[in-house]
């Protein structure tokens, strides 16, 4: 499904390279997880997918289904299916968390040709994935992210996953800042979400997330690379031993 | 002071170019106004009220010619509300394309009936407000006015009156006095929209006794090259509010000046704007807030969205007064620069003689929150939606000001328009 080749991304402002040349590729209906080192470029990556501004690629591709992504507007990216939850969700004061991912969902089918959803429908729809994350009627009243704690943010990322059905997700550091109860939630709306036409890229650096979410795929990133790729015991392996010997082995 | 010699012939000029109405119940008044005009003369370049915008087209002696504008088969707006419609093409009255204005206790300046109750309203604020800043457009609206609306509401009007300014002569030039009155506990919502004429002058007088609300919610029309000064001078009684908002859409150059002066304890009064400008437009927003009894409560709200090198402008002050204790002032002026060839210009100030008094003012200028938008496209949001929204954002707490959703809906949907013909 997602297929990245000898990926090399620089900033646009200088010369600092962040990524070295990533391969990767992730079949449908399979999880992958990618561990790593802070400042190994894992939320570089997911931004390049996902089109933010500011990356510079000078080699490499990356298709979803065989179409290249990095030719597109990041909305065209959403409509052709891919989905990055942020590490750090983004709070637009004055937008009501209702009316965006109505704009946004809205927007995606228009774009695939599709018929707006009814207000009525799309309520009844919301309600019920909403409920399922315990993401209360007040907080879809708030501004989008505005005054809503960490946890929250992050559970808000996974109701617009569930809202906008992408077929590429990328989770980035979802885990992080939760407590068990809400890792839990957020494991469980993404496990709800798996099927065989849908795969997953959870950015991670604890197992964790990973005893909840289990992956097919476990893949290290180091300085810009991915260094090594193995099963689910591999993020075992990091858990016990951290990184040092899997990067003294590789390097 | 003597006025100057330059400003004396200016004024000269403009006067010579008017028909100044004789006799009736307002000769006192604009006898009055005419003296006060004299010894101000007309506000020029290098007056300090007039520092970031150019008051030239406005006080000469003729208007300058401006373009009509087609809005095509557009809905009128606020057409979907039940109101009481009164149009005025170039500063004319027009009964023809209007409601009945007696069915809804409106009468008219040119009517000029003997004995008025208008007496005591007429040029009255706009004289208090005077002081410590001269407005002379104004005085020479109340020197020169043939036209506007009376009206003295003593209960819950039943139905918004709507005043409806159309442009239909190239070089029209209006001047327009309104005054209302409102009776203790009585209440009024006033609309207004249109580009009224080439160049207009409109003066907006309100009595808001105690206990009495008035809601006033105005678009100033979109006709690309109209000029248009206007002010609105209110005098608030105690427990009494008073609300407007402005909307404004392109226009080459508009100047207006609220003057609010809030006498009986207890009274609310808010003052807010939202500005949309995109090329050849100057927004001047003057503000001037009087806290002159305990525990009233003013709002100055102004945002501008600029583009294309438009021009947003907000003088604003609050004054308070000794003995006005509890006092709670608030103001905010913003603008969103949607290029690095637009400008925002802003004075705000506070003048407080009161020492148990609670009052913030904030002024910023910035671009649109590129992080917002990326976030926004990234779930499939197009690039001129997403602007779209948050501009809308942006202006959000302005037109938070207006009660009524139903018109505050009207004006978003415009805004939202107004965005989609201006790329976002
Ligand atoms: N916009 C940016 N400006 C400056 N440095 C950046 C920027 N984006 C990423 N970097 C740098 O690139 C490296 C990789 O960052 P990141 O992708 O956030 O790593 P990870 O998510 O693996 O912790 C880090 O050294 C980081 O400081
Ligand atoms: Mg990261």
């Amino acid at each position: 499904m997602l297929e990245i080749n000898n990926l090399h991304v620089k900033l646009e402002e200088d010369d600092k390279v962040i990524l070295k040349g990533v391969n990767l590729t992730v079949e449908a209906g399979k999880v992958h997880a990618i561990m790593g080192p802070n400042g190994s470029g894992k939320s570089t990556l997911s931004y390049v997918l996902s089109g933010r501004d500011g990356y510079e690629v000078t080699d490499g591709s990356a298709t979803l289904d065989g179409v290249e992504l990095l030719e597109m507007e990041p909305e065209e990216r959403a409509a052709a299916g891919l989905f990055l939850a942020f590490q750090y969700p983004v709070e637009i004061p004055g937008v009501g968390n209702m009316t965006f991912l109505r704009t946004a969902v809205n927007a995606q089918r228009k774009a695939r040709g599709q018929e707006e959803m009814s207000a009525g429908e799309f309520l009844k729809v919301v309600r019920e994935k909403a409920k399922a994350l315990k993401i209360d009627a007040e907080m879809m009243k708030r501004p989008v992210n505005v005054g809503f704690s960490g946890g929250e943010k992050k559970r808000n990322e996974i109701l617009q996953m569930a809202m906008l059905e992408p077929k590429m997700c990328i989770l980035d550091e979802t885990d992080s800042g939760l407590d068990v109860d809400a890792m839990k939630l957020v494991a469980d709306g993404v496990n709800a979400l798996r099927d065989a036409g849908r795969a997953f890229l959870v950015i991670t650096h604890y197992q964790r997330l990973l005893d909840h979410i289990k992956p097919d795929v476990v893949h290290i990133m180091a300085d810009g690379r991915i260094v090594k790729t193995g099963g689910p015991e591999l993020a075992l392996e990091v858990e016990n031993n951290g990184y040092a010997d899997i990067l003294a082995e590789v390097l | 002071m003597a006025v100057a010699q330059a400003k004396q012939d200016a004024l000269a000029a403009r006067l010579a170019g008017l028909s100044l109405p004789q006799g009736g119940w307002s000769a006192p008044a604009r006898a009055d106004a005419q003296a006060r005009l004299a010894s101000m003369g007309l506000p020029g370049k290098r007056d300090e009220y007039w520092r970031y915008t150019d008051p030239t087209t406005l006080t000469a002696a003729q208007p300058t010619p401006a373009a009509l504008f087609d809005a095509g088969d557009e809905t009128p707006l606020f057409d979907g509300i039940d109101r009481v419609r009164l149009v005025f093409v170039d500063g004319v009255f027009d009964p023809t394309q209007s409601d009945d204005p007696a069915a809804a206790g409106v009468e008219f300046l040119s009517a000029g009936a003997d004995i008025h109750w208008a007496q005591g309203l007429y040029g009255v604020l706009e004289a208090r407000g005077q002081t410590p800043v001269a407005r002379p457009l104004a005085a020479l609206n109340t020197a020169a006015a043939t036209e506007g609306v009376l009206i003295h509401v003593t209960g819950r009007a039943a139905r918004p009156i709507n005043l409806i300014y159309l442009h239909k002569s190239e070089s029209s030039d209006a001047i327009l006095h309104h005054c209302v009155k409102l009776a203790p506990g009585a209440e009024l919502t006033l609309l207004e929209n249109g580009p009224a004429a080439a160049r207009f002058n409109k003066v907006l007088e309100v009595e808001v006794a105690d206990g009495a609300r008035f809601h006033h919610i105005r678009a100033q029309g979109r006709d690309h090259e109209r000029r248009a000064v206007t002010h609105i001078f209110a005098r608030l009684g105690a427990g009494s509010l008073f609300k407007s908002f402005t909307l404004t859409a392109n226009g080459v150059l508009t100047r207006n000046e609220a003057v609010l002066e809030l006498t009986g304890d207890d009274a609310v009064a808010h003052v807010a704007g939202a500005a949309v400008g995109d090329g050849d437009f100057h927004h001047d927003d003057t503000v001037f807030v009087t806290h002159a009894a305990e525990r009233c409560e003013s709002r100055q709200v102004f945002k501008k969205v600029l583009k294309n090198g438009a021009v947003g402008v907000f003088q604003g002050k609050i004054l308070v007064q000794p003995g006005a204790q509890k006092t709670d002032g608030y103001q905010i002026s913003q603008s969103l620069l949607l290029d690095e060839t637009s400008q925002f210009l802003a004075k705000p100030e506070l003048e407080i003689y009161a020492d148990d008094v609670k009052c913030s003012h904030g002024s910023t200028s910035g671009a649109i929150d590129e992080t917002a938008l990326y976030y926004l496209r990234s779930r499939g949001v197009p690039l001129r939606q997403a602007q779209s929204l948050l501009v809308l954002a942006f202006l959000a707490e302005a037109i938070g000001e207006i009660e009524d959703e139903a018109i505050a809906e009207d004006i978003r949907a415009r805004l939202e328009a107004w965005l989609g013909r201006h790329g976002g």
